[in-house]
């Protein structure tokens, strides 16, 4: 399984917390996840994940770029961060 | 030098900083320094009015990447304990929100590395901040000028 969260703006816009989907050949990249995730959800998904400042982390680290998944990995996608 | 000591604390319960600054003492009088920062939740933002601001952060990710900036700080200064604790939830204007401890045996690397935690802590750790005011609710968004601030600390110590 692959787990991927949505936090912050990101998570209200997409009313969506947290997923869990299968992990397959067709998700075993994060380019290809995100790709798989708008096509399922629509126009609305792709808009906001697609967004230039949209940070994505895997296992809990911040990643630059595509990278590969694998299976059990948890995937976050949000905005940049506002803490302090 | 022994390493120093670190803890990451994230809670919606207010804290004591006075409690939070002896627990950076070590006991054997070993610290010249203890510089503290507080951080309030301040009354307007951006020319708003603001009645309340509810945090939200990344569990597990929160804890770790404060970590990581708290490992960094004791590479870069002799430090003998720093410490992070960070609200989340509902806050009032006034409430305390984070604050930064750092203890060494002088001044220059308590200062340095308090205000170095903060500025990482600003652009790194996964929390997002919703204010509540007269024209409604608002995600606050990023300031550049907390971006430049954590840039130059880039390349070492400075």
């Amino acid at each position: 399984m692959l787990k991927v969260l949505f936090f912050a703006r990101v998570r209200e816009t997409l009313d969506c917390a947290q997923l869990e989907l299968p992990w397959s050949e067709q998700v075993a990249r994060l380019d290809a996840l995100q790709d798989s995730l708008c096509a399922q959800h629509g126009a609305r998904w792709r808009e906001v994940l697609e967004e230039d400042n949209m940070i994505r982390a895997v296992n809990q680290v911040v990643v630059q770029g595509d990278c590969a998944l694998a299976d059990g990995d948890e995937v976050a996608f949000f905005p940049p961060v506002t803490g302090g | 030098m022994g390493a120093a000591r670190t803890s990451v604390l994230v809670q919606e319960a207010e804290f004591d900083v006075a409690a939070l600054q002896r627990g950076l003492l070590r006991g054997d009088a070993a610290e010249g320094a203890v510089a503290t920062f507080t951080g309030y939740v301040r009354c307007d933002n951006e020319q708003r009015s603001v009645s309340s601001m509810r945090l939200e952060h990344y569990p597990g990710m929160t804890e770790s990447s404060i970590e990581q900036i708290l490992d960094e700080a004791c590479r870069r200064w002799p430090l003998l304990a720093t410490s992070v604790v960070h609200r989340v939830g509902l806050l009032q204007p006034g409430d305390p929100v984070v604050w930064v401890g750092a203890a060494s045996a002088h001044r220059e690397a308590a200062f340095e590395a308090c205000e170095f935690i903060m500025d990482y802590l600003k652009t790194r750790a996964p929390f997002w901040k919703k204010e509540t005011g007269p024209a409604g609710e608002h995600w606050v968004a990023p300031r550049s000028s907390d971006d430049a601030r954590a840039r130059r600390w880039r390349g070492g110590v400075a």
